[in-house]
Formats: structure tokens, C-alpha cells, sequence
């Protein structure tokens, strides 16, 4: 097997501030290259901060104070010369709720195509099968395309909101509580269709459940109050852990 | 059936009746109105003198002359063509509209999607109190500040002119344009603005491609009640816009609007007189015309609605 050592993300030092309140307390950890890695930690721990930091989502807040550098590929994004936009074309995110926009199925795919005008892709039916193939929905929406995205159902509006993420051909994915509000069903195929999206991107996936942690990621960071208490290959986290509010959290005692 | 408290069937009763005052208020105001217009229908004198054809068909102004349109209710033959009353309201609605719908839309796009907290705060409630301007004050603002500046500028042969009128009447119609668009555009969930932010959508792209479409039903709702403010505001126009009943559609031309004839003469009309009867039918006419865009505007909201939710 081969062993993915580049990073894609390194994070050093990172704090986030929101008045007096600190949200994150010095994160340092990478993201390899083709792994999921998944953050952990009750409600309130820093966990969706700190993947909307990733992407610069943070910027749409007011009043937050972040120091500390987070380099993608080896450069700042915090750097006042690095384009945000840019960057979330290469970082993607799937939100904990379902968001299609009020247009079709195929309109919501064909968005962020259309958003870069520059590069329209010559093949854009091609690519929208790919990708729902890939969100392991192409079956159940492939004759319904022109349709509005709403009428499917949730965990269909999930799926169809990850295939839209990798239209643009992502390098990271950021999942936010992807299945908090979905069907054994739904869940099962979107863990699916993450282990296949490993082979071509680096994976975040936030969630409360920690089974889907042990169950998907190849690492596992637990986060505490804004602390990253303990971050290491998944099976280690949940049979070994080094620190014992790790193993108190995922064993259930807390959380 | 479990009874309720009384009091509660008491507060019950009296919400009903509020709603009912409300639709008999207005289906009582068509009554009367309608019962005043019937005679132009009915009354065999009342259409020897204004039948519909007088109406809306040309007549000659004597015999032998050839046939034009005219509203000339007090002259010696009468004549009552509605025709270029019916220019003159549409032509100022449309003048109106051309101004005040994009400044409106503007205003209410830069607002909610573009504005800081404290700048929102500031421009939000200044346009809504344009609202508050009695019609009279704009209308004396038309008639004696901007009338000759419009002339001068646009070089026009009349001081009270379309468009001098028409840019009032605009002042009229921003405030209640923008302030039912910015609710809609406010009530976009931010989900949304962040779901198209992440898809490394500029704010711009967002505001044009993601939150005006899903804002679009509110933002057309908006429009439409923009027209009826335009099509029944009377002041204004009974003001600026030289009252000359002239079938024209040049916007430097001055004008007659149907409120403004209603307003103009109902008070010296003979009570009972086919003169009479007619402007209360010009009233019918008005009524049907908001109502009519109203509910065309509440189907095409509708149906927009089912197509973006997909539910049918």
C-alpha cells in the first residue's frame, strides 16, 4: 500500500477568537494527501470553526480574531494576497443541512461551473454524471435532471449537494455533520461515496457520531473546548487512547 | 366536542369579525361604486349621452366633422372618451415605474446584500420614511421645484409634462417597492448566501445568481404593488400634470390620468347627470385594473413558487 506523506493542509498554532471568548486554542495538526480525517468532540468544542476556517468561511463573520497560519499547499490563506474565492474552488464544503438552491438538479450541478465562466467545461453532461455517480445518486435522479433539486428527498439533497462540491474538481472536502439529520440509509452511502473520493482528495469529515468516525476516517482528531486533545490513526483513538477524556468521550461516558 | 373557555370563543369571535369587516368593507365599496357606474349600461338616457361606444369609439366633435377622440364632459355636446385618460394613466404609471423600479431594486439589493450593519440601519428606515411624505407635498414639489429644471434639462415645449410627473410619482412608489423587496431579500436564508460563498462564489455572484432568484416571488409581489401605488396615486398627478385630456404618448407632453379626473370634477358634477355616472364608472374601471394586476401578479407568484419548490 502506498503512503500518503505530503500534506495538503498544515495548520500551526491555530487561535480564533470571537471577542473574549476563545473558540480555538492553538490547533497544530496536517491533512495528508487521499485520507479522511475526522474531528470529534461534543457540541461546542471548535470542531465546525475550525473546518470553516479552512476555507475562509470565517470571513463572513464579524468580530473573530484568528492568529496562527494555516498553509494549503505550502502557502498562508490567511495571507492577505491569496484569493479567497480561489481557494474555495479548491477546498470544497457539504453543510450539516442540506442545501440545494431553488433551481433544478441539473442548474444546482452545473452552479459552480457557471460561477467560473472562465473555465466552462466542455463536457458539462460528462462531468454531472461523474459526479453524481461519484454522491452515489446517478440512479435514482439520472431521469430527472431538469426537475428542482427540493423535490428530492434529504439524504437525495445531500448526496446531490456533494456532487456538486466536486464539480470543480476539489483538492479537499470539508463535511460538516454531513449525515446529522439522515436515514441509516442515506448515511451509509455517503460514508460509500467518501471512501471512493479518498483516492483523489483529502477528506475533513466533522461529526457528533462517533461511530461514523471509526468507521470511515483514517485519522481521528478529538477536539475539547477549543483544544485539540488528542489527534491519531483511528484505531488507536478508539482502542488505545492516550489521553483518558479521549477514551471517556468515545467509549460514551461524556458528550 | 370539548368546550373551550369562554373567553377564548370570545377572542375567536372578535378575530372573525375583524376579517369580516375587513372583505364586507371591500365588497361594500364595489357595491356602491358599481351601483353608481350601472346607469352607463343601463339607463337608456344616461347612453344617448355617454354609452360605451361614446365612450371608447372616436365621435365627432359636430356633424360633419371628422371623429376624434376627446373628454369634454362640460361643453355644449358633451363628449366623454375615456381614451385619453387611459393614455395619459398608463403613460405616468410606466414613466414611474422606469424610474423607481430599478433605483427601488437597487437600493433594496445593496441593502441587504452589500450595506454594513450600521449603513443598513441608517438607509433602511430613511427610504421607508418617503412613505410618510403626504402626496400633496410631492405633488407640490412636482408642480413648483422640478417642473421648469425638467423643461430646461430635457428642452420640452410644456412645464407640466409626463415625466416631470412621472419622477414624482416615482417618489411615491420607491419607498413601498423597496421596502417589501428588501424583506424578501432579507428573508433568503443565510444558508444560502454561504452555500454559494463556499461554492467560491464572488458576493456579488451571489447576490445576483442565487439570492435574487430565490427572492424573485417577493421581488415581483413588490412590483406589482409598485403599479398600484403608480396607477391610483392621484395628487401627484392631479398636480403636475397639467390635466389636459390629450391623446398623446409623448412623455414630454402634459396629461390626464383617470384619478385625476375623478378627483378634478366629482366635486362639481350635477349629482345623478350622465357626467356623473361616468366618473363613477372610471372608478370601476380603476378598481378592475388594480384587481386584475393584483391577482394576475398572485398567479404568476404562485406558479413560480410550485416551479422552484417543485411541488405540483
Amino acid at each position: 500500500m502506498p503512503v500518503p506523506t505530503e500534506d495538503v493542509f498544515r495548520i500551526e498554532d491555530l487561535r480564533i477568537r470571537a471577542g473574549k471568548k476563545e473558540l480555538l486554542k492553538g490547533i497544530s495538526l496536517s491533512l495528508r494527501r487521499n485520507e479522511i480525517l475526522s474531528a470529534i468532540g461534543p457540541s461546542g468544542s471548535g470542531k465546525t470553526t475550525f473546518l470553516r476556517c479552512l476555507n475562509r468561511l470565517t470571513d463572513l463573520e464579524e468580530g473573530l480574531t484568528i492568529e496562527g497560519r494555516v498553509l494549503f499547499k505550502g502557502k498562508n490563506i490567511f495571507d492577505p494576497e491569496t484569493d479567497a474565492i480561489e481557494l474555495r474552488r479548491k477546498v470544497g464544503m457539504v453543510f450539516a443541512v442540506p442545501m440545494p438552491l431553488p433551481m433544478s438538479i441539473r442548474d444546482n450541478l452545473m452552479l459552480p461551473l457557471r460561477l467560473q465562466s472562465n473555465s466552462l467545461e466542455e463536457d458539462a453532461d460528462g462531468r454531472i454524471e461523474t459526479c453524481l455517480r461519484a454522491a452515489f445518486l446517478w440512479d435514482e435522479v439520472k431521469d430527472r435532471l431538469s426537475l428542482a433539486a427540493t423535490s428530492l428527498s434529504g439524504g437525495q439533497q445531500q448526496r446531490l449537494c456533494l456532487a456538486r462540491s466536486l464539480m470543480v474538481r476539489p483538492d479537499v472536502l470539508l463535511l460538516d455533520e454531513p449525515c446529522s439529520g439522515l436515514d441509516p440509509i442515506s448515511t451509509a452511502k455517503i460514508e460509500e461515496a467518501l471512501q471512493g473520493l479518498k483516492k483523489v482528495m483529502s477528506v475533513v469529515l466533522v461529526t457528533n457520531n462517533v461511530k461514523q468516525a471509526s468507521r470511515t476516517s483514517d485519522r481521528t482528531a478529538f477536539l475539547l473546548m477549543g483544544e485539540l486533545v488528542e489527534l491519531g490513526e483511528t484505531g488507536q483513538i478508539f482502542t488505545n487512547p492516550r489521553d483518558s477524556r479521549t477514551g471517556d468521550y468515545v467509549s460514551g461516558r461524556f458528550g | 366536542m370539548s368546550r373551550r373557555p369562554a373567553s377564548e370563543r370570545l377572542i375567536e369571535t372578535f378575530i372573525r369579525l375583524s376579517a369580516g369587516v375587513a372583505i364586507a368593507a371591500l365588497v361594500m365599496i364595489f357595491i356602491f361604486i358599481g351601483k353608481e357606474a350601472l346607469p352607463v349600461l343601463t339607463s337608456p338616457k344616461v347612453r344617448e349621452e355617454a354609452g360605451l361606444s361614446k365612450l371608447f369609439l372616436p365621435q365627432p366633435p359636430a356633424a360633419g366633422k371628422p371623429a376624434r377622440f376627446s373628454w369634454q364632459p362640460v361643453s355644449k355636446v358633451p363628449k366623454y372618451s375615456l381614451l385619453p385618460l387611459f393614455v395619459g394613466t398608463i403613460k405616468v404609471t410606466l414613466v414611474s415605474l422606469l424610474f423607481a423600479l430599478p433605483l427601488a431594486l437597487g437600493a433594496a439589493l445593496f441593502t441587504s446584500e452589500f450595506a454594513a450593519a450600521w449603513l443598513k440601519e441608517i438607509v433602511k428606515p430613511v427610504i421607508e420614511l418617503l412613505a410618510a411624505i403626504p402626496s400633496v407635498v410631492l405633488g407640490f414639489l412636482a408642480l413648483i421645484v422640478t417642473a421648469s429644471y425638467v423643461q430646461n434639462v430635457f428642452g420640452l415645449d410644456f412645464r407640466l409634462n409626463t415625466l416631470n410627473a412621472g419622477m414624482a410619482l416615482a417618489l411615491a412608489v420607491i419607498p413601498v417597492v423597496y421596502t417589501v423587496a428588501e424583506d424578501a431579500l432579507s428573508s433568503v436564508p443565510n444558508s444560502f448566501r454561504e452555500g454559494s460563498i463556499a461554492l467560491g462564489a464572488t458576493s456579488w455572484q451571489t447576490a445576483w445568481r442565487v439570492v435574487l432568484p430565490a427572492a424573485f416571488p417577493g421581488i415581483f409581489a413588490a412590483c406589482v404593488l409598485g403599479f398600484g401605488r403608480a396607477i391610483g396615486e392621484t395628487m401627484i398627478v392631479l398636480m403636475a400634470s397639467g390635466n389636459a385630456a390629450v391623446l398623446s404618448w409623448n412623455a414630454g407632453h402634459p396629461f390626464r390620468s383617470l384619478s385625476a379626473t375623478v378627483a378634478a370634477e366629482l366635486g362639481e358634477v350635477v349629482k345623478g347627470s350622465p357626467h356623473y355616472h361616468v366618473l363613477f364608472f372610471i372608478g370601476v374601471m380603476l378598481f378592475i385594473f388594480t384587481f386584475l394586476t393584483n391577482f394576475a401578479g398572485q398567479m404568476f407568484v404562485t406558479r413560480l413558487k410550485e416551479k422552484l419548490t417543485g411541488a405540483r
